[in-house]
């Protein structure tokens, strides 16, 4: 049956080469294989590097995870003072962040109008754009003398490890932002209508319908913005402080792992020196308390999340 | 606002003179039609008439899209849904909707229905109003064991009917419904359909419909719409169902109904 000229199909059904096709899924395979390929590297490495630190005669492990002395040239290895003066810049940091980033996110993706949401965006990605060692300056010339200023100065340390959180939170809050913000607007509109539709208010309709709906995807931007602030490093390196201290005072100079690792790679570090293979030890350190978080975070949001499709 | 009356008028829901714009696009122009208590009144028309933009106009749907505004009046129990001064939650709260897509919430059955009451502190016995909303709804025999799972578990069909009874559950006086069996098989609809002749003794609907039998089965009432020369929606003609499809007065109607064009 030819119609206008079309010549008649012969029947085949047998497979046909297709080059372009086999071309482009390979290369869309080594795309994938080269990122997991570079994670494996940088985890081998790391496990490498920290194992010879192990291997040293000076070394306890055990007494590495109990301590919070870190004084590498008398051979003490305490993780904690440098472990807490992280978590605290990190929690100080996220509670900045996370509030402040869900309320942005929230107000641009169900309050604000259009207009507005265009004007707000680009702001706030140029304050993701800024490099970190700006933030690091700003955090050591405004924040500190700010919060010298509000709590005296005999109070707050010209290196803190508040100042340096603070402002860790204003670098994380775009990031935190724009995720929740995608992951509400993935929402679909049909629930919202819904939720109107029974004479529901924006803000019912915004934290009891969209915001659970849009749970794993805020939970992933807090997750992201967790290991961000730990293993964020130009602003604590800058404000924090430059020695060990095992402290709890927001206010009191204290290391953080990042900073420390710094400090200590920046000078001559002879390789195989057991300073040089403790800053892989606590790299892997970092990496497993990120690892963990990931893990966690993961459990809790396949229980608590709602699955809208 | 208007004339206050001692006796209530049979008409719960009228508009004057309604016209509704998207910018400076009027969707829909001049309609004038009473909607009649514990009556089932059905919206028909061709594709791109208007009908759910006017359904959505009955309950202030519209203005979540921005750039929508209106003319003229909508009046529910004889006010105007949009003198400056009426809150468009609490015209949701007495006049509900359901969607043409079934769109439960990704909560368990139970907290489906709950929700509604809850956020308008409804201080009852809860699972009493649950089991009530679903029972009118002819869901609860089907649902009774799973009420913890989650809505979307539930067949398309059942969806639906979840969604009905969820709007329910806020005890509103009128149901909009904008095609809501279009997206379910014959079995499901027949099961809306009855639904609707139950509920309607207690509530009242307006329904839109592209199912010219759906129309004519289900309901008391018809409008039908079609556009206008400047390609406007608007009612055309509007009667009882009955004479709607057996002796229409205008000649579109009868093409229409008669499955002529459209």
């Amino acid at each position: 049956m030819a119609i206008h000229g079309l010549k008649t199909k012969k029947l085949n059904l047998r497979r046909t080469p297709r080059p372009g096709e086999t071309i482009v899924q390979g290369l869309l395979f080594l795309c994938g294989f080269f990122s997991i390929f570079t994670t494996l590297g940088i985890v081998y490495e790391l496990g490498k590097e920290a194992l010879l630190f192990f291997q040293m005669p000076e070394v306890n492990i055990l007494q590495a995870l109990t301590s919070a002395e870190w004084k590498p040239h008398v051979g003490k290895f305490g993780i904690w003072s440098l472990v807490t003066s992280t978590l605290m810049t990190t929690v100080i940091a996220m509670s900045i962040a996370i509030p402040l980033g869900l309320g942005v996110a929230i107000y641009l993706s169900e309050y604000a109008a259009p207009k507005t949401r265009s004007m707000l965006k680009p702001i706030l990605e140029v304050l993701a754009g800024i490099p970190t060692i700006v933030y690091g300056y700003f955090a050591l010339m405004f924040m500190t003398p700010l919060l010298r200023t509000i709590f005296g100065s005999d109070v707050v340390q010209i290196y803190n490890t508040a100042s340096a959180g603070l402002v860790m939170g204003i670098l994380i809050l775009p990031l935190i932002t724009s995720m929740t913000e995608d992951a509400l607007g993935a929402v679909p509109r049909a629930l919202r209508e819904a939720a109107y539709g029974m004479g529901a208010t924006k803000l019912e309709v915004a934290l009891q319908i969209v915001l659970p709906a849009a749970l794993s995807g805020i939970a992933a931007a807090i997750i992201i913005g967790i290991s961000r602030a730990i293993g964020e490093t130009m602003i604590v390196a800058v404000a924090a402080g430059a020695g060990p201290n095992f402290t709890f005072n927001p206010f009191e100079g204290a290391e953080t792992v990042t900073g420390h690792i710094v400090r200590i790679s920046g000078g001559d570090l002879a390789y195989d020196s057991i300073d040089y293979n403790s800053i892989f030890f606590l790299g892997l350190l970092l990496f497993v308390i990120t690892l963990t978080l990931n893990i966690i975070s993961q459990r809790i949001v396949r229980r608590f999340r709602e699955v809208y499709e | 606002m208007t004339q206050p009356s001692t006796e209530r008028s049979p008409f719960v829901l009228e508009t004057k003179d309604l016209g509704i714009f998207y910018g400076d696009f009027r969707a829909v122009a001049s309609v004038n039609i009473p909607i009649e208590r514990h009556k089932i009144t059905a919206i028909i028309g061709p594709s791109g008439c208007g009908k759910s933009t006017l359904l959505r106009a009955f309950n202030r749907m519209n203005e979540l899209s921005t750039g929508t505004r209106i003319e003229g009046e909508v009046l529910f129990e004889g006010e105007n849904l949009y003198h400056p001064m009426v809150d468009p939650v609490e015209v949701r709260y007495r006049i509900g909707m359901v969607f043409q897509k079934p769109n439960p919430f990704p909560k368990s059955i139970y907290e489906n229905i709950a929700w509604g009451a809850r956020i308008h502190g409804y201080k009852g016995k809860m699972e009493e109003l649950v089991e009530s909303c679903l029972r009118q709804a002819a869901l609860w025999d089907e649902v009774k064991d799973k009420l913890t799972q989650s809505g979307l578990a539930l067949s398309g069909g059942q969806q639906q009917r979840l969604c009905i009874a969820r709007a329910l559950a806020v005890q509103p006086e009128v149901i909009l419904m904008d095609e809501p069996a279009s997206a379910l098989d014959p079995i499901a609809t027949l099961k809306i359909e009855e639904l609707m002749q139950e509920l309607k003794k207690n509530y009242t609907i307006v329904i839109v419909t592209h199912n010219m039998q759906q129309a004519a089965r289900a309901s008391d009432r018809t409008a039908m719409m079609m556009i206008n020369h400047e390609r406007s929606g608007t009612v055309i003609e509007f009667n009882e169902t009955q004479k709607i499809f057996t002796n229409p007065k205008d000649k579109r109607t009868e093409d229409y109904v008669t499955g002529r064009f459209g």
